[in-house]
């Protein structure tokens, strides 16, 4: 299989579902001349030309919303934020809006639409720009939240939230995207709100995704040298949570470490450690260890952005915790 | 037009003004639950308005929407049934009085938190600008709305993008209980469609002819491509902003003087003047109308409640 780029997959899966549907089309800022400030969109405009790959202002509430207006006509847009940070300033036409129609409505209102955004720290951006705040949105029931954390994934799941018919918030991580991978070259989906066991192992499971798969996979090889074998478990889906392969990978090695970039207070590893003790108690051999963020707004120094983020060390000490 | 379309139009303000009222008792006797917003003045403004749309444009509002809901052909049963929560409601009994909508009749809701709605109505406009379809997305919000961000980053996007929207605000001179100008840095609200390069116009919004001629205009002129364009109703509610409204921001005859330039009336008197009705003819509509709101009343309270599974559908369309 061809290895490509985080980036390129993304690019792919958009430009292969442009080409399969007339009704897919991409808005957001700098995503048409400019080719995408992540260069994704590059070449977009040129060839599917300014109405599918349209610029917008910097205005999200108006991008997040055209979005949610274009999609209850049948359209299926793609919007496109530069930022997940500057999703805050469109929060209500994500979450009062794109979460709810549907469902207040009575089932009137469908909304085939994604919401790409990137998200994650290590740039030295500063305390605005760096954010991962994946788990408040995945927080509203109607929304769902996907976050790949390896190129293949990144396209089979980009394709398949623009098929289906409900909001996607497709958070990409901004350090992944010269990340290379393995990735088909065939049309596939990966199908939304399914957890993956990425890397086999018997004594303990980690629980990530995104970036932090990068980083506790680095953890596992190096605790695979010292004869300690790591399963990892890949969300991938945020909302809705498969806490299946989870719980298998669980009840197999009975201790669990859970790695997400975004601070520990009310994130992801409390939902997914609440979840293990509700549904596995009787498996837990260690208390579950997380591993997360410290709970600063990140800043810009490079030495204290990095103590700031979860590091492969801090994944080591974790997993020794629990053994 | 012919003398049925005016009784027609006669029919659904007194129909408006009927629901409403029963609206209001259903509340008093606590079968209508949360927030509810009358549309009692107003009449003229929708029902003018949408008198004159076609059937492939949309209309969405906020959450002032009952009358709305009836001028876009939304029955009255489906209103009363969604006001006392049942399954029969045209939002299933899940929406309420902010949230009704019925998208076979184009009617995109009824939408409650203020402003938020513009980006969606251009989104409509862009669906239809899309597809090359002559549609127009008549988007209605009050004149709080227009202080908000949404609306700026909605009406700019419209302009930029030379969407086919008509913007009307139905300037009721209160925000909640703040006067327009203890809100807005401008009372006359179009002068800020002027910082877009919107054309723009202002209506008396208690003179239904009036508004169906200055709707008829533009809406013209939006079908024809040339973007969108920004009406300003002048209005009037007489109840509350919403029931529980203790009113300290107004003087009682104020309202007085507002109620004896009656929507209703200023139309009764048109029709009789004009001869295009008789007294008879428009005594007997209000009997019509009183009939059928006793029973969409009877029907609403006969619905069944939403079964207990409904409670988990419509979370997603794909589980």
């Amino acid at each position: 299989m061809p290895k490509i780029t985080m980036r390129e997959a993304i690019s792919r899966a958009l430009w292969e579902e442009m080409e399969r549907d007339s009704n897919v089309f991409i808005l957001g800022e700098e995503v048409g001349l400019w080719g995408g400030t992540y260069a994704v969109t590059k070449g977009f405009y040129d060839h599917f030309g300014a109405d599918r790959v349209r610029d917008t202002p910097i205005s999200e509430a108006a991008i997040v919303g055209a979005a949610i207006g274009s999609a209850m006509t049948g359209l299926r847009p793609v919007a496109e934020l530069m930022t997940i940070n500057f999703a805050f300033s469109a929060m209500e036409h994500i979450v009062n809006e794109a979460a709810k129609l549907h469902y207040m409505f009575g089932g009137q209102f469908i909304l085939p639409l994604v919401i790409r955004v990137v998200g994650g720290g290590g740039r030295q951006l500063g305390a605005t720009h760096s954010q991962t705040p994946d788990a408040i949105f995945a927080h509203f029931p109607g929304l769902k939240v996907v976050a790949p954390g390896t190129p293949e994934d990144a396209k089979g799941l980009l394709k398949s939230a623009i098929r289906i018919d409900d909001p996607v918030l497709f958070i990409e991580h901004a350090t992944l995207y010269q990340v290379r991978g393995e990735v088909p070259d065939d049309d596939f989906n990966t199908p939304i709100g399914k957890s993956k066991i990425q890397r086999p192992g018997r004594d303990v499971t980690i629980v990530t995704y995104s970036k932090m798969l990068e980083t506790s996979t680095k953890a596992a090889e190096q605790l695979a040298r010292e004869g300690i074998e790591v399963e990892i478990v890949d969300l991938r889906t945020l909302r809705p949570l498969d806490m299946e392969p989870v719980l298998e990978s669980f009840k197999k090695t009975n201790r669990a470490v859970i790695v997400e970039e975004g601070w520990r207070s009310y994130g992801v590893g409390s939902e997914v450690a609440t979840r293990i003790y509700e549904e596995a108690f009787d498996y837990v051999d260690a208390p579950i260890q997380r591993v997360a963020q410290k709970e600063v707004p990140l800043p810009y120094n490079r030495t204290l952005e990095q103590m700031a983020l979860p590091q492969v060390e801090d994944v080591i000490r974790a997993v020794k915790e629990v053994l | 037009m012919e003398k049925n379309e005016y009784l027609d139009l006669y029919y659904q303000m007194i129909l408006i003004r009927l629901v409403e009222e029963q609206a209001a008792q259903l509340y008093q006797q606590g079968k209508v639950g949360g927030f509810l917003h009358l549309y009692i003045g107003q009449e003229a403004v929708s029902t003018g308005l949408i008198s004159v749309r076609q059937p492939q444009d949309h209309v969405i509002t906020a959450y002032r929407d009952h009358g709305v809901a009836i001028n876009c052909g939304v029955p009255s049963k489906a209103v009363i049934a969604e006001l006392l929560g049942k399954a029969t409601g045209c939002s299933k009994g899940k929406g309420g009085s902010m949230h009704m909508a019925d998208v076979k009749k184009n009617f995109w809701g009824g939408h409650a938190i203020v402003g938020a709605h513009l980006p969606l109505a251009s989104g409509l406009a862009l669906g239809d600008k899309y597809r090359g379809a002559n549609g127009v997305t008549i988007c209605m919000f009050g004149d709080g709305a227009t202080n908000i961000g949404y609306f700026h980053e909605a009406v700019n996007l419209s302009k930029v993008w030379n969407l086919p929207v008509l913007w009307v605000c139905e300037n009721n001179q209160y925000g909640m209980g703040t006067a327009v100008e203890r809100a807005s840095a401008v009372s006359e609200i179009r002068q800020k469609a002027e910082g877009y390069c919107i054309p723009n116009s202002r209506v008396d919004g208690m003179n239904i002819m009036a508004v169906r001629e200055a709707a008829q205009q533009a809406i013209d002129r939006v079908r024809r491509g040339e973007g969108p364009y920004f009406l300003e109703a002048i209005t009037y509610r007489y109840r509350g902003h919403s029931m529980g409204d203790p009113e300290r921001y107004r003087p009682s005859d104020e309202v007085k003087k507002w109620q004896e330039n009656d929507p209703i009336g200023i139309y009764r008197h048109y029709l009789t003047d004009q001869k295009i009705a008789t007294e008879e003819d428009l005594d007997h509509i209000e009997v019509q109308v009183a009939a059928e709101v006793q029973e969409a009343v009877r029907y609403a309270e006969a619905s069944p409640e939403p079964a207990p599974e409904a409670l988990f559908e419509n979370v997603y369309v794909e589980a």
